[in-house]
């Protein structure tokens, strides 16, 4: 068998990638430049952040819970073996800011609020709502796709701050409440051992990225998907696939950054 | 925006010598036509004539590959995005199904183009979208849902829409598609009186013979990926033409075959499928 048989293929499969990537990072650059309409209509904006954010805000309150629950049952079996139950608070408060807060909320964020992003916007180009815009002299980027970008970016962030206050708390009831550890003791190591800016605000920045990457990727879906059922279903399914690997392999490479020494 | 004096012989939509397609299948050759203001134009056709992309080039989103679109006297190949946008301000289009804002209202979706276009105060806004929702009838159903209204109340919420920024050229994709009869004089008498009343001129792609001929002054016949035709509903009638007398009388045998014409690529697949040809 001739080689071009396998090498054909190969390279239309990697200039197909690498044009989906030109395109996103030119679709990135489109809403950033079109952004001026937050701005100006800053309502546009608070409504997605009420869409986005408040409808997810249930289910982050719920796993927020459950997740600082199972944080403080396992950090005591842990820490009991050293003698040291007291660090139980700073174990539960540097996994929630550090790492569980923003990754598992975003990863919630891709599945809740990604989905419904994409469906809506695919819906909305299968019902030739985008081109009756268009010809309606608006810009569906700047009046859909960018509000609902920076409503994204804003409420992941915020989000994350709940998971992990929610959490904190699940992780108190836990081991103050039903194993008995000395509630002073809990409290005073975490304000001892978490910094503002190392933890909390490294926290923060990382809620923001994914929350940046999770929005834009099921943008991106929804704009590419094929005006079809089948279209936006597979463009949703891509949403959750691709939005919780970026977040993922984000995670990675931001802990590499901002956590070593 | 430069709006330039009304001028009643300018015609506002002009096609010269227009050939239109995607990719490599050229969907239709040598199309010219002219639109009159106040002028009502029904653009008729088989189903996939292109009439569709007939108007997806009037609107600027298909560039013709030869000839000129001229719009209110601009040559849309020549039009940069800021003139395009103020171009399109200038006309309303109604979408096949209608197309309408489904996150939206019946109210807030007349309103759009005032919001994004005008700046009025709340009560002027509230006055005009509301007079054009009683232009199509519609008044009492401000309050609903998109998905709380039926088909042909869609359509005329989406023409309310279409005409709420007064515009001068107001296309309409298969207006009458999928309506009952009622309904189906109603939008027919409105295209009319909206036309009428506004001054605006109005392009109808329809295959809907006796609505269109009761409403048009002029009719363009398109098939077989050309102009077959034109003139007065009267005229066009009256005419001996063997593809206009297939279309308007709906014979099955004519110009236009009734199957489908075998490609190399449906021989290919029965090929593969083994069945002889």
């Amino acid at each position: 068998m001739s080689p071009l048989n396998f090498l054909t293929p190969l390279g239309k499969g990697v200039r197909l990638r690498l044009t989906g990537l030109g395109l996103f990072t030119r679709f990135f650059f489109m809403l950033l430049q079109r952004s001026s309409i937050v701005l100006k209509r800053p309502r546009l904006v608070s409504q997605q952040v009420h869409f986005i954010g408040n409808f997810s805000l249930l289910i982050i309150i719920v796993s927020g819970l459950f997740v600082g629950f199972v944080l403080g049952l396992q950090g005591y079996y842990t820490l009991n073996r050293y003698g040291s139950e007291e660090a139980l608070g700073l174990l539960v408060a540097l996994s929630l800011t550090r790492e569980l807060g923003p990754v598992i909320t975003a990863l919630l964020f891709a599945g809740r609020a990604g989905t419904s992003l994409t469906a809506e916007i695919g819906l909305m180009k299968a019902g030739e709502q985008l081109a009756a815009m268009e010809v309606m002299a608006v810009d569906p980027i700047r009046r859909v796709f960018v509000p609902r970008f920076w409503g994204g970016v804003i409420a992941m962030p915020v989000l994350a701050a709940v998971f992990s206050m929610v959490g904190i708390i699940g992780g108190w009831v836990v081991g103050v409440l039903l194993i008995g550890i000395d509630t002073g003791a809990f409290w005073s190591q975490m304000q001892n051992g978490v910094d503002i800016y190392k933890d909390i605000l490294n926290g923060v920045i990382k809620s923001i990225i994914f929350g940046i990457a999770v929005t834009l990727i099921a943008l991106y879906e929804g704009w590419q998907a094929r005006a079809t059922p089948e279209g936006v279903a597979r463009a949703t399914t891509r949403t959750v696939v691709t939005g919780s690997l970026a977040v993922l392999g984000l995670d990675f490479l931001l802990t590499a950054l901002m956590f070593s020494n | 925006m430069l709006t330039p004096p009304p001028n009643t012989n300018q015609p506002v939509l002009r096609l010269e010598g227009v050939s239109l397609g995607y990719g490599d299948f050229t969907v239709l050759r040598e199309i010219s036509l002219e639109v009159l203001p106040g002028q009502v134009v029904a653009m008729m056709g088989g189903s996939g004539s292109g009439k569709t992309t007939l108007l997806r080039a009037a609107t600027g989103q298909l560039i013709a590959r030869h000839g000129t679109v001229t719009l209110f006297g601009q040559n849309l190949a020549q039009a940069d995005r800021p003139t395009l946008q103020s171009l399109r301000q200038r006309m309303g289009v109604l979408f096949q199904q209608g197309a309408l804002f489904t996150d939206l209202n019946v109210f807030e979706n007349v309103a759009f183009p005032l919001r994004e276009h005008l700046n009025l105060s709340a009560t002027q806004l509230t006055a005009r979208v509301l007079e054009k929702l009683s232009a199509v009838g519609l008044r009492a159903a401000a309050h609903l849902k998109v998905s709380e209204i039926s088909g042909g109340m869609a359509r005329r919420v989406a023409l309310a829409r279409a005409v709420v920024l007064e515009p001068e050229l107001v296309l309409y994709d298969e207006p009458f598609a999928g309506l009952d009869p009622i309904s189906l004089g109603i939008t027919a008498r409105l295209i009319r009186s909206l036309s009428d009343r506004l001054g605006c001129a109005s392009v109808v792609i329809t295959h809907d013979i006796t609505e269109s001929f009761a409403i048009a002054d002029h009719v363009y016949l398109v098939g077989q990926g050309e102009l077959k035709a034109q003139g007065t509903p009267a005229t066009l009638g009256a005419s001996l033409d063997p593809y206009v007398q297939q279309f308007l009388h709906g014979h099955a045998d004519g110009p236009v075959a009734f199957d489908y014409p075998v490609t190399s690529a449906f021989e290919a697949w029965l090929a593969r499928t083994g069945t002889p040809p």
